[in-house]
């Protein structure tokens, strides 16, 4: 096993599947010659040259489009967005055109694309650059999303999603970017829809996906001093959600609380409480608990960013909670 | 440059093209005719949602398609029932469609606005005004990527030449020198909006000279006239010269669509009246007999040809069935990921 930042580790299973099949190409703002806003796709246009690692203007829109297009007569485009809050701008062409496409040819036309870059929030970005999206995303049938949280997991799940026949949202963290973890020498895909239980434990369980995976890896290692054993379930993909690893783990608990990063309406918890309060009502012994990033934009002020945000603090908190030990 | 494209002299031999014009004529013909049936069939109910007619602009379709080979790419907005009969698509396939049956081109889930046919390479069908724009890019940007010489025909109308998906793909289509052909289907108005009120020049084809492409201004009810400005477009494209907005001038004689009137508000039934005195049938009708190449008889033949071509795709769509109720619920994921 190497040990691999989270960026290098996207880096390999870029470079790994463009070399397995001409059709895999990038193309973003910054990609080629800058070697990548965030270097995730260094050395890449040195090795495959300009054909295929595409610098574009900044037309979040149009390249986008062009993508969506080339992924319909059959290349496997890698549209990388400098940041989530940017694909704003394209939103239409992945909404109305990429998620739509097969459905409403009759099943003729795919779109096999995967659209990344870095989602959430950074360090005092403020409100317009640290947003998180994917429950916007994974509203939307014929649309995918990925959020892996470990260098392992951010390999295995972006070559799975660029061999993917439909259209993948895949959301990454500019503060992942630096952690490091171990990631297999061989070659291995990490198949989307299935959860990873990070942590085990029969006292309650912590849903978290992204960034909030490592905040609530420490408050189950606090927790533990403390008698309390958390399953701790990565959900890795938001949709097709793993509803399975979710209803076995509260069958276990009969506790659970969700993690995420976005603010909590109409968001990927509400829904998991939906699902947990229908399939698990008689396995609860506490209502379901969320967390999320306060409901206001975010501040820029470090004080009050940190006071908006999910942290393992909180999260403690809520378990303790739903143990009934607070 | 912006120029007025004109026919080129001396190339209208009969031997050459009077089976051509021929085809043109019929085709031209089935669009007038299977449009007008359309119409009829949506204000019984048999077609439902929007529907939007091309009665009117039956030559900027034929004109272009007819310069395309089969594996090259077409893309279009809402208003493509004629552009999918022009591309070869089944009369049939097309009207069972618009009834939403399963034996629609799209299976009975796209409708009016979502004609798809992957064997044309036909690929919609769009109807998020100029989402198509940067879709049609996309596919001269996989036959450049790919070492082919396929062109892709991109349409939209004149008021989508307003929305920034135009702009940023036209950018990139002669930064890259794709092998694109964007063709404005200029009928003067969006919805009820004509184009003086919503652009800020008078030539829509002067806006290739902010990207460097060439920029034509065409008579888009003249079939001829179309097909050879096309020509040149497609020629460019294919031997790797980029890509060419055409600015088709043309006219809808219908409303918008089947909600609302022809004339109204924001036209008068005087000005419809005058630009159907110069109706794209009759021009290339006449011309033909000019030529010798077309006579009352013909003529004659050709009317109760399409007619039972247009009855045969009504009968075939009332008769075919509506999708099975499992339908609901495929093609939202590739069959092999679900």
């Amino acid at each position: 096993m190497a040990t691999l930042t989270y960026r290098d580790a996207l880096n390999a299973a870029l470079r790994e599947e463009m070399t397995r099949d001409d059709d895999v190409l990038m193309m973003g703002e910054e990609v080629a010659e800058y070697d990548g806003a965030y270097k995730v796709s260094r050395g890449l246009l040195a090795e495959f040259g300009a054909r295929r690692v595409v610098d574009t203007p900044i037309a979040e829109l149009g390249f986008a489009g062009i993508g969506v297009g080339a992924s319909m007569v059959g290349l496997k485009p890698v549209i990388e967005m400098m940041t989530w809050n940017f694909a704003l701008l394209a939103i239409d062409q992945i909404v109305n055109a990429a998620a739509k496409m097969r459905y409403m040819s009759g099943g003729q036309i795919g779109c096999p694309i995967v659209f990344r870059g870095p989602g959430g929030a950074a360090l005092q970005l403020a409100a317009q650059h640290s947003q998180a999206f994917e429950s916007w995303y994974a509203h939307i049938p014929g649309l995918k999303v990925v959020m892996p949280a470990t260098p392992a997991d951010a390999k295995g799940l972006l070559k799975s999603a660029i061999r993917d026949p439909d259209p993948v949202v895949f959301i990454e963290g500019e503060m992942l970017y630096n952690i490091k973890g171990e990631v297999p020498d061989e070659e291995y895909l990490t198949p989307i829809g299935v959860a990873d239980v990070k942590r085990s434990g029969n006292d309650a369980t912590i849903i978290c996906h992204s960034k909030t995976v490592a905040p609530a890896l420490r408050a189950a290692e606090t927790l533990a001093q403390e008698g309390i054993e958390c399953d701790v379930i990565d959900l890795r993909t938001i949709r097709p959600l793993d509803e399975r690893a979710i209803l076995d783990s509260v069958a276990k608990t009969n506790r659970i609380v969700v993690a995420e990063e976005g603010w909590g309406f109409a968001s990927v918890g509400s829904h998991i409480s939906d699902l947990v309060q229908r399939e698990a009502f008689d396995d609860l012994d506490h209502p379901v608990l969320r967390l999320n990033q306060t409901d206001v934009p975010m501040p820029y002020n470090k004080h009050l960013e940190k006071a908006a945000k999910v942290d393992a603090q909180k999260i403690a908190a809520a378990v303790r909670t739903v143990c009934y030990r607070d | 440059m912006a120029t007025t494209t004109e026919r080129a002299p001396g190339r209208e031999t009969r031997a050459r093209y009077s089976d051509e014009y021929r085809d043109w004529l019929r085709m031209m013909l089935l669009i007038r005719r299977f449009e007008e049936r359309a119409g009829e069939a949506y204000a019984v109910g048999q077609i439902g949602g929007f529907c939007h007619l091309y009665i009117g602009q039956e030559a900027v379709a034929v004109g272009t398609i007819s310069a395309l080979r089969p594996d090259d790419y077409v893309i279009s907005a809402y208003r493509e029932h004629g552009q999918a009969l022009a591309r070869g698509m089944s009369s049939r396939s097309v009207m069972a469609e618009l009834f939403g049956k399963a034996t629609g081109c799209s299976g009975g889930k796209g409708g009016s606005m979502h004609l798809f046919d992957a064997e044309k390479n036909f690929l919609g069908g769009h109807g998020i005004v100029g989402g198509q724009i940067p879709l049609g890019a996309g596919f001269a940007f996989a036959a450049k990527y790919r070492g082919t010489d396929q062109v892709s025909l991109t349409y939209f109308g004149e008021a989508a030449a307003n929305i920034g998906s135009f702009h940023e793909t036209l950018n990139m289509a002669a930064l890259w020198k794709l092998p694109a052909i964007f063709v404005i289907e200029n009928n003067g108005y969006g919805m009820g909006t004509a184009v003086r009120r919503s652009a800020s020049i008078a030539s829509l084809a002067d806006r290739a000279d902010s990207y460097g492409m060439p920029g034509v201004t065409v008579d888009g009810q003249d079939a001829v006239a179309v097909r050879d400005a096309m020509e040149e477009a497609v020629a460019r494209a294919r031997a790797g010269e980029g890509p060419t907005l055409m600015d088709i001038i043309t006219y809808r004689y219908v409303g918008h669509s089947m909600s609302d009137a022809p004339h109204g508000t924001y036209r008068s039934k005087d000005e419809v009246e005058q630009y159907r005195a110069r109706d794209p049938i009759t021009v290339l009708a006449d011309r033909m007999r000019e030529l010798g190449m077309l006579d009352d008889k013909l003529m004659a033949e050709l009317e109760e040809d399409v007619a039972a071509e247009v009855a045969d795709s009504v009968t075939f769509a009332e008769e075919s069935p509506d999708p099975d109720p499992s339908e609901l619920y495929t093609d939202v994921y590739a069959p092999e990921a679900q």
